[in-house]
C-alpha cells in the first residue's frame, strides 16, 4: 500500500511548457513528481523514471512512441482529455499500456456549446451583436432574417457520451435526430445511417463531435458538404482534422454550404483568415470545454484515477484498447 | 377582394405586402408624404390596417378611418394597438400566435448560451487574429443552471421545455400559480429572481408589466445572474440595468429588446458579458411566412364573413 511505503510512489507528468493544470501542486505534495520539464531536474530522474509505472498526460500533449520508450516500465496513461488522437494506441497496445481519458467530463459543457454554435448560425447572433454594437441598426433599420431552429433535422456523426447530450437537447427544440457511428447503436430510437454522406444528404444541421483517428480523418470531405447543401450548416465541436478544412473554406466562400460553427480547426490556433469576412460562420478558441465546473470534473476525475491505479482498483474513463491476448 | 382598402403601416416583409397588393387595393402609408391629407383622402375606402409591432392603429389612426373594419397586425404583441378604440368602435383585432412561439423560444436558449459561454466574444477574439494556444478564459456552465422565467404563457413554455434539456430546473412568476405544470412557483418577480441564475423575460406587456424588471429584480439577480429579454424593452428599466451592468452588480444580459428602439445605449457596447440583438426574436424565413400567412387568412377569413383564424378583439 502507498501509505506503508517510506517514498510516495513516482508520477510522470507529461505535458506542453505552457499546458498547466491546478492540480499539479496537490500532486506534488502527494506522489514524487517526475517532469522532464523541471529545472533543475529530480535528483533521482534517470533511476526513478525507469522504474515508473504510471504517467499524467495533460491535455493535447503528444504520447509518441519514442515518448513511452523513455519509460519501460510504464503501465497506465491518465489523460484529461476527451478524445485520444494525440496516443500512439498501437505502441500502447504492443505494451499493454493502459489509457483513461476524460470520459463525460467535459459532454454537458461541448453538447451545449454545439447547440450553442448551431443557435448563433442559423439565427446569425454573433452578426447581429456586431452589427448593433458597431452603431448599424439606427442606421439600416432592418437586420437581415435568419434561419429557423425548431424541426430542423439534426444529424450527428458519432452518438458518443456528447453526440448523444446533443441530441437530447435538440428534441427538446422538435427537431428530428440521425446519427452515424462506426455501427448501430441498439435501443437508439434515431435513425442512423452507414455513412457521412448519407447523414448528410438528411440534414440540416449537421453536427461532427466523433473521436479523430485513422479512419475519421477528414471524415467530412468534399462529397459529404456537397451533400449537405447551401442550406445546411456544420458545427464541429470534435478536433478540427475530422473536416477538410480547405474544403470546407472554399464550399463557405462560394455559398455551396450554408454556414458553420466551429470551435476546432486543422491546424490550431491558425484559422483560415478567409473565414473572418464570413457572417454565416461563427469561429471559437476550441472553448467548448472551457467551464470551471469541467475543468473541476476532470481534475478529480485524474485525482482519482492516479489514486485507484496505486491501489490496484479499477480505473474509471479507461479506453478499451482489445490488447491481444 | 381587390376593390377592398387595406392600409399597411409599415414595410415589415416583402412576402405579405406582395401578397396584399395581389389581392387587395394595398395602400402603403409609409410611402405617403403627407399621411393626414392622405388619411381624409381614403376614409371612406380603407376597410382594414396592418400594423406590427413598431407601428400599429392608435386611437388617432382609428377614429380617422371611419370605415375601419378590422386590424390584422403582423406580430403577437398588440402594446400598439389600442384595443379599448377597437373595442368601441367595433373593429375586430387579430395578431400571430403560436407561429413564431418556437423562434422567440429559440433564441432565448441561444442567447443564454452566448452570454454565458462568451460565445460571440469568442468569435470577435478568432477574427481579431490574435488567437494563441494556452491562451485561454474560462467560462460558465450552462446546463444545470436554475431558469426563472416571467411569464408562463406560450412562448414562457416553450422556453421551460427547452431548459429542461439542458437539465435547468425551472421556476416561474405570473399573476397566479398556472395548475397545470410542475416548475415552481414565486409570487413575486424579486423573489424568482433570487432563486435563478438565468431570469428571461417571456410576458406580455401591459400597464403592469412595465419596467417588471427593476433595480430591486436586477440586485436580487445579483452578480452572477443573467438577464435575458425576448419580451419588450420597456419590461425592463433600461437605466438601470444599464447601472447594474456597467458597476458589476449584474453577471450579464442577453438583450433583444431596448426600450427605445432602434437606440441601444452606447455603454453597454463595451461589455463582453452583453449580447446585443436588433429585435430579430421572431425573424426567421420560415415564421415570416407563416405570419404573412395568418395576416392574409384573417383579413380572407373577415372579408368573406368566416370566423377569424386568430381573433383577439
Amino acid at each position: 500500500m502507498a501509505g506503508d511505503e517510506e517514498t510516495p510512489p513516482a508520477l510522470i507528468l507529461h505535458h506542453l511548457p505552457n499546458f498547466k493544470l491546478s492540480i499539479f501542486a496537490l500532486l506534488r505534495s502527494k506522489y514524487t513528481v517526475l517532469d522532464p520539464l523541471d529545472d533543475p531536474p529530480h535528483p533521482s530522474f534517470p533511476e526513478l523514471s525507469n522504474a515508473a509505472r504510471l504517467m499524467l498526460c495533460a491535455g493535447p500533449t503528444p504520447v509518441t512512441a519514442a515518448v513511452l520508450d523513455r519509460y519501460p516500465a510504464l503501465e497506465c496513461v491518465v489523460g484529461s482529455s476527451a478524445g485520444i488522437n494525440h496516443f500512439d494506441v498501437a505502441a500502447c497496445r504492443s505494451r499493454r499500456i493502459r489509457i483513461t481519458c476524460a470520459g463525460d467530463s467535459f459532454s454537458d459543457d461541448v453538447a451545449d456549446y454545439a447547440v450553442g454554435l448551431a443557435i448563433d448560425v442559423l439565427r446569425r447572433v454573433s452578426a447581429a451583436d456586431r452589427f448593433v454594437r458597431a452603431g448599424s441598426w439606427p442606421v439600416r433599420r432592418e437586420y437581415g432574417l435568419g434561419s429557423k431552429v425548431s424541426g430542423k433535422r439534426v444529424g450527428i456523426v458519432g452518438l458518443g457520451s456528447i453526440g448523444s447530450r446533443i441530441a437530447k437537447r435538440f428534441e427538446s427544440f422538435g427537431c428530428s435526430i440521425a446519427y452515424t457511428s462506426t455501427k448501430k447503436k441498439p435501443n437508439i430510437p434515431y435513425t442512423f445511417h452507414a455513412n457521412a454522406a448519407r447523414l448528410a444528404s438528411n440534414t440540416d444541421i449537421l453536427i461532427v463531435c466523433c473521436a479523430l483517428t485513422d479512419e475519421t480523418r477528414h471524415l467530412i470531405n468534399t462529397e459529404v458538404m456537397a451533400t449537405l447543401g447551401n442550406s445546411g450548416i456544420i458545427v464541429n465541436v470534435g478536433r478540427g482534422a475530422l473536416v477538410d478544412e480547405k474544403a470546407l473554406v472554399e464550399m463557405l466562400v462560394s455559398g455551396e454550404i450554408g454556414g458553420a460553427g466551429l470551435d476546432v480547426f486543422e491546424h490550431e490556433p491558425r484559422v483560415p483568415r478567409e473565414l473572418f469576412a464570413l457572417d454565416n460562420v461563427v469561429l471559437s478558441p476550441h472553448h467548448a470545454v472551457l467551464t470551471p465546473d469541467s475543468l473541476g470534473a476532470i481534475e478529480d476525475l485524474l485525482l482519482a484515477n492516479i489514486e485507484a491505479f496505486f491501489s490496484n482498483q479499477p480505473l474509471k474513463a479507461e479506453v478499451q484498447l482489445e490488447f491481444a491476448s | 377582394m381587390d376593390a377592398i382598402g387595406v392600409l399597411m403601416l409599415c414595410p415589415m416583409n416583402n412576402y405579405l405586402e406582395q401578397e396584399l397588393d395581389k389581392r387587395f387595393n394595398l395602400f402603403r402609408y409609409w410611402t405617403q408624404p403627407n399621411q393626414t391629407e392622405f388619411l381624409a383622402q381614403h376614409a371612406d375606402s380603407i376597410r382594414a390596417v396592418v400594423g406590427n409591432s413598431t407601428a400599429g392603429a392608435s386611437a388617432d389612426l382609428i377614429d380617422a378611418l371611419p370605415k375601419l373594419e378590422i386590424v390584422s397586425n403582423f406580430s403577437v404583441g398588440l402594446d400598439k394597438i389600442d384595443l379599448t378604440r377597437c373595442k368601441e368602435k367595433g373593429v375586430r383585432v387579430t395578431n400571430t400566435p403560436d407561429v413564431l412561439t418556437d423562434d422567440v423560444a429559440d433564441l432565448a436558449i441561444g442567447l443564454m448560451l452566448a452570454v454565458l459561454r462568451r460565445i460571440c466574444q469568442c468569435d470577435k477574439y478568432v477574427r481579431s487574429g490574435a488567437w494563441k494556444l494556452g491562451d485561454f478564459r474560462l467560462t460558465t456552465k450552462f446546463s444545470g443552471k436554475r431558469v426563472g422565467i416571467i411569464g408562463l404563457g406560450r412562448i414562457g413554455l416553450a422556453v421551460a421545455e427547452r431548459a429542461e434539456a439542458f437539465d435547468c430546473p425551472v421556476s416561474y412568476y405570473s399573476r397566479s400559480k398556472k395548475a397545470d405544470t410542475n416548475y415552481t412557483y414565486y409570487g413575486s418577480v424579486a423573489e424568482l429572481a433570487s432563486n435563478s441564475d438565468v431570469l428571461v423575460v417571456a410576458c406580455a406587456l401591459t400597464p403592469e408589466t412595465t419596467h417588471v424588471v427593476n433595480r430591486e429584480v436586477l440586485d436580487a439577480l445579483g452578480p452572477k445572474g443573467v438577464l435575458i429579454n425576448i419580451g419588450r424593452g420597456p419590461h425592463v428599466d433600461e437605466a438601470e440595468l444599464v447601472s447594474a451592468l456597467v458597476e458589476g452588480r449584474l453577471g450579464g444580459a442577453g438583450l433583444d429588446v431596448f426600450e427605445k428602439e432602434p437606440q441601444v445605449p452606447e455603454e453597454l457596447f463595451g461589455l463582453e458579458n452583453v449580447v446585443l440583438l436588433p429585435h430579430v426574436a421572431s425573424g426567421t424565413e420560415e415564421t415570416r411566412i407563416a405570419m404573412a400567412d395568418l395576416v392574409l387568412g384573417n383579413l380572407e377569413a373577415h372579408f368573406s364573413s368566416k370566423a377569424l383564424l386568430t381573433p383577439v378583439v
